[in-house]
């Protein structure tokens, strides 16, 4: 009798749950066809409600004319303009506001995150407080609080007028700051702009394999440039000489005052301020607690055995404690970038024309499209956030402690 | 021999530190002023703690609390808080458009709801655990009313549902799933045709009833309460299902959970109340309309569970492989080995994870502002729309956001405590 001679079971049909080897199988067969089912429960109520409200799907209204204006554009839009173009007015928006947050979320945020952790103890106090009180508040408050500041407690524009105003200009009149917004100098392209332009690229190309090339000289003898002053040389000192040779081409529009209201100039409105300042400070709060373990999640010992090498606190900063603490640092970061850009969409607070505002809101209750409309939105966000955690994946990828 | 001429015999009394280096001048040396850039930071932050409290204390200080406009305070003085719109729609704010003479029952069942808390939080009071699972229930009617019955009923259906599994598991059937599948069919079967007559026979019998409240009169704290703290209660074990299934080696429940995670944290939370609100129409058999709070809960509830998801993963993937491996060579199934090794770890390394999308879900429920229910956030606007009230800002979004700090950072502060608590390492 040979060992091959098992005794044949019989199959029973409740061994498809009892039995570990057919379980999982048929708990996945169960699985898929509920969740099929639910989907054609879903699509055949959307078909039997649009049948009975007498709609139809279809996207043709993102090229009907939308007859709505929006106030804060990037570019050309009117209202004999398509929702298309709406649409993407909005979504431009939505971008400004989640660049600037990101930009200035990170600069205050990895200020707190290191002020925090300061021997100074009022610093670390004050930072701890800043830190708490924008984390345990709500975005939404903080948006509306930051727009009342805005509005309410900045001068009319009509406050800097006559010979003794009430208020004044910031940075030798180039700034103001008015409960309708806050105007700016606009740099005003001349004639032969696009020649510095070109200059400035060409020298910032030349500055970066410049560091490359410094930092292989660097490797091989262990001498290098002072890379950093040098650089700054390289893409400085050709922009300011083409700056004179082309005759100055780029100049200043300064704001001024005319009848009620500042003319000229960059306006910025109180809206888009409001939103991208509470959201930047927002989210800083959150990455200055990131900064904070991160750099708190390198062991002493790192930087004890640095010392012993001989090297320099800075060196030690650079070489030793960044390296590793942005490896535990950047992919929360991101993460609060993606945050940001979906919390701009509480634009609607403040009146801000974002993409929920125009694609999400005008356009969505003009056409009566809200299922295509919302589709869009979603589509959009998703696929924002998705370019975002594949940049977050490429970055686990390529910079993880490769194991021994 | 030779002579001493002079020989110590007393050690000389250590002469005391210098005064620099002693009490609160040392504690200021050490800590404000190390260095040049200390000093520097520490005057620099002086000058601004005392910029804001020279504006911020006599502003407060002097605030009028008894006015009846904004009109008035202007007039009394100008300069000074005017917290009179607190004394006049506090209960606004707390309530909503809640009834006045029903006032009582928010309030009880937020003490309740204190009360219930306890025995989650105390080992001690474990034993009180029942009250804690029949408080939702017990909340549901006292804020909305209606008959006591109709609530009981799914606290009857779950007894009864528990009471056939006892019976068929020790009597009839002789496998666990078996048994398990034949009462859930009962319980069902229970609720579908048995659940209404027997609410009808109990009314009768025993009238318990609080007036019916509808839920577009629930508003301020409440409303957040009571959207808060069940997308808390409910999110949690949806969460963890969510976590178990993305981690699962079943490809079609782990995609299933895969695409559920990404899509809810792809997308803003507004635009999934936006959904709530407007959409789900669309998706429900023709006719249906269901209640507007519970739609943004369910809402809130799936955001938040993905959200929790994500964060009890990361709990599961930081505990070693060995810990898997140990409890399925001591012959433990799935479900034994998930309960009784890998959730208790993996649960207590993602502590602060989790409960930071608590304090993230508390504070989103000022959202559904947007949606026109009046939360705080909400009634602010409501309350600037009244003429009494036109150009009131700081003193209510000071109100406003304190109480949000309370519950937030008490829940971070409780958070802290737990992890130092169930720290088990040196």
């Amino acid at each position: 009798m040979s060992s091959s001679n098992f005794p044949k079971e019989k199959f029973r049909w409740g061994m498809l749950l009892s039995d570990t080897r057919y379980r999982g199988t048929s708990l996945q067969v169960i699985t898929f066809i509920i969740f099929v089912a639910v989907f054609f429960w879903l699509v055949d109520n959307t078909l039997k409600n649009l049948a009975l409200m007498g709609k139809d799907v279809s996207f043709n209204f993102l090229g009907m004319r939308a007859g709505y204006d929006i106030n804060q554009r990037l570019i050309s839009y009117t209202n004999d303009s398509t929702h298309a173009r709406a649409a993407l007015v909005g979504i431009l928006n939505t971008l400004v506001v989640a660049f600037f947050g990101c930009v200035i979320a990170t600069i205050v945020g990895v200020l707190a995150g290191i002020l925090r952790l300061s021997k100074n103890w009022i610093v670390a106090k004050l930072m701890s407080i800043y830190i708490e009180g924008f984390r345990n508040i709500p975005v939404l408050l903080w948006i509306v609080m930051i727009f009342a500041l805005f509005t309410e407690f900045t001068p009319a524009p009509k406050a800097f007028k006559g010979d003794d105003p009430q208020a004044s200009m910031l940075l030798f009149d180039s700034v103001a700051i008015t409960n309708r917004g806050t105007y700016l100098p606009i740099p005003i392209m001349g004639e032969g702009a696009y020649w510095l332009l070109i200059c400035l690229s060409l020298s910032i190309i030349s500055a970066f394999y410049f560091v490359r090339y410094s930092r292989k000289v660097k490797k091989d003898t262990g001498k290098g440039f002072p890379t950093f002053w040098i650089s700054i040389c390289i893409i400085a000192i050709p922009c300011i000489i083409a700056f004179f040779v082309f005759g100055k081409p780029i100049s200043f529009g300064y704001p001024y005052l005319k009848g009620f209201n500042f003319k000229d100039g960059l306006h910025l409105r109180n809206s888009l301020l409001a939103l991208t300042l509470a959201l930047a400070f927002y989210t800083s709060a959150f990455i200055a607690e990131i900064v904070r373990s991160g750099i708190l999640a390198i062991s002493k010992g790192q930087t004890e055995a640095a010392s012993a090498l001989g090297l320099r606190p800075n060196k030690i900063m650079n070489l030793i404690i960044l390296p590793q603490a942005l490896r535990v640092i950047v992919p929360p970061m991101i993460s609060q970038y993606l945050n940001l850009t979906k919390n701009s969409s509480l634009a609607i607070a403040v009146g801000y024309m974002d993409v929920r505002g125009t694609l999400g809101g005008i356009t969505l209750n003009q056409t009566g499209r809200e299922l295509e409309s919302m589709l869009l939105l979603m589509g959009f966000y998703l696929s924002v956030s998705l370019l975002i955690s594949s940049v977050i994946n490429y970055f686990n990828r390529s910079f993880q402690i490769v194991g021994r | 021999m030779t002579k001493i001429a002079y020989v110590r015999e007393k050690g000389i009394p250590p002469s005391p530190p210098p005064l620099t280096e002693v009490g609160i001048i040392r504690w200021v040396r050490q800590n404000l002023f190390s260095s040049w850039f200390n000093g520097i930071l520490t005057l620099f932050s002086l000058y601004f703690i005392i910029l804001i409290l020279a504006d911020f204390i006599p502003w407060a200080w002097g605030g009028h609390w008894q006015t009846k406009s904004l009109r008035e305070c202007l007039d009394l003085d100008p300069n000074v808080a005017c917290f009179s719109v607190l004394t006049a729609r506090w209960k606004q704010l707390l309530f909503g458009l809640y009834p006045a003479e029903e006032y009582w029952r928010p309030t009880l069942t937020f003490i309740l709801l204190l009360l219930s808390i306890v025995p989650i939080l105390v080992p001690k009071y474990l034993k009180f655990f029942w009250f804690s699972a029949i408080y939702p229930g017990l909340a549901i009617w006292l804020l909305w009313g209606g008959s006591f019955w109709s609530v009981a009923i799914v606290y009857i259906g779950l007894i009864f549902g528990f009471a056939t599994y006892v019976i068929l598991s020790s009597k009839f059937l002789k496998t666990t799933s078996m048994a398990l599948s034949a009462s859930i069919v009962l319980t069902v079967l229970f609720y579908l045709f048995f659940s209404s007559l027997l609410v009808r026979f109990l009314s009768f019998l025993l009238p318990i009833n609080l007036p019916f409240v509808d839920s577009l009169q629930l508003g301020g704290f409440t409303l957040s309460i009571v959207v808060g703290v069940s997308g808390i209660v409910a999110s949690f074990p949806i969460g963890i299902l969510l976590a178990l299934g993305r981690q699962s080696n079943l490809p079609v429940i782990k995609m299933i959970c895969v695409g559920f995670i990404e899509f809810i944290r792809g997308v803003p939370l507004i635009t999934l109340l936006f959904v709530a609100s407007v959409l789900l129409n669309y998706f429900l058999p023709p006719g249906t309309n269901f209640d507007i709070v519970l739609r943004v809960v369910i809402m809130v509830t799936l955001f938040s569970a993905a959200y929790m998801a994500e964060v009890i993963r990361g709990g599961l993937a930081g505990l070693p492989l060995g810990q898997h491996e140990a409890s399925a060579s001591l012959g433990l199934t799935y479900w034994q080995s998930q309960r009784l090794v890998i959730m208790p770890q993996a649960l207590k390394i993602s502590i602060p994870g989790i409960v930071n999308t608590f304090i993230g879900l508390f504070k989103d429920t000022t959202l559904v502002s947007i949606i026109s229910l009046r939360d705080p956030v909400g009634l602010a606007s409501t309350i600037r729309a009244d003429s009494k009230w036109n150009g009131i800002y700081w003193e209510l979004y000071i109100a406003i956001g304190l109480m949000f700090f309370v519950f937030c950072f008490g829940m971070s502060q409780y958070s802290q405590y737990l992890e130092r608590k169930l720290k088990t390492d040196n």
